[in-house]
């Protein structure tokens, strides 16, 4: 008998190019989606939802999703509530750095050590609420009940 | 130089594929040791969102778009936005003419990413200087 396919959450990271923050998000969407959850996480690029075809625009109605912003703008959180669907939950690494007591990054290129603190915060609490939305989204629970 | 006369340079936010973080570093590359008097970098996210600063820096400035893939997703924002595009760059076509530069990892390029990053910067390094000398300068996808 095939196995049923495994629930997947969708991470959509801001990129922004401008500030270290949006590397920040970057990287910590990357180590969930290659290392801390691997199976159970994809990923889309944002500009696909303007610039991708109609299964791109789709994507958060397929897979619940948690965004992650690198600042209060807020451009992957509301870019894919606009474009494709309501997040099921969403980071501000701005906020999460502050209510961390974590030093503020640096280095949108190169992030410093604070940085990298900034990622590996980011990635704990991106990997918390993976496991809360498969716990919790009912996509989720339908897909593992295949 | 004046903020409109600057080049606007704005790189795809590929998060799936080496071409893309090449794009992002390249565009780094740029903007911060090449042409940093008259590169500006924008954000694509912001673009994605319609977040009207930056839409005014595409409409008053020529841009570079910098994509990692074919689906162009910098250079149709950018239209989107109401930008004029001086030069659409795609990473993979540069790639084709320097093949021994394969690009792996995707957080953390390797090191032939880094110098193809290196290559695609100067190469919009020169089309950026020919945007400053006459203003006008204009040439479609580039390779």
């Amino acid at each position: 008998m095939p196995s049923a396919p495994t629930p997947k959450v969708g991470i959509i990271a801001c990129s922004g190019e401008e500030l270290c923050e949006g590397t920040v998000t970057r990287l910590a969407a990357l180590r969930v989606l290659h290392q801390l959850r691997r199976s159970q996480t994809v990923t889309i690029c944002l500009p696909l939802f303007l610039a991708g075809g109609e299964e791109d625009r789709t994507f958060a109605r397929d897979y619940p999703t948690i965004t992650v912003d690198g600042c209060e703008l807020r451009c992957a959180a509301r870019g894919t509530e606009m474009h494709s669907g309501k997040p099921a939950a969403s980071i501000v690494v701005s906020e999460l750095v502050a209510e961390s007591g974590l030093a503020k990054p640096e280095g949108r290129r190169r992030l410093n050590e604070a940085g990298q603190r900034a990622v590996d915060r980011v990635a704990e609490r991106l990997a918390e609420l993976v496991d809360q939305v498969l716990a919790e989204d009912p996509r989720c629970a339908r897909e593992a009940l295949r | 130089m004046s903020e409109h006369k600057r080049v606007v340079i704005v790189p795809c936010s590929g998060i799936g594929k080496p071409l893309g973080s090449v794009a992002r570093e390249a565009a780094y590359e740029l903007c911060e040791e090449l042409r940093p008097e008259s590169t500006d970098l924008v954000a694509l996210s912001k673009l994605v969102l319609g977040e009207p600063a930056a839409q005014a820096r595409v409409q008053r400035s020529r841009a570079i778009t910098l994509d990692g893939c074919k689906l162009y997703c910098a250079a149709k924002l950018v239209k989107h936005s109401g930008g004029e595009i001086a030069h659409q760059v795609g990473v993979f076509d540069i790639y084709r003419k320097h093949k021994h530069l394969r690009p792996e990892g995707i957080a953390e390029l390797n090191d032939a990413g880094q110098e193809l990053a290196r290559v695609v910067a100067g190469e919009i390094a020169a089309l950026v200087d020919d945007i400053g000398r006459d203003g006008t300068a204009s040439g479609g996808c580039h390779a």
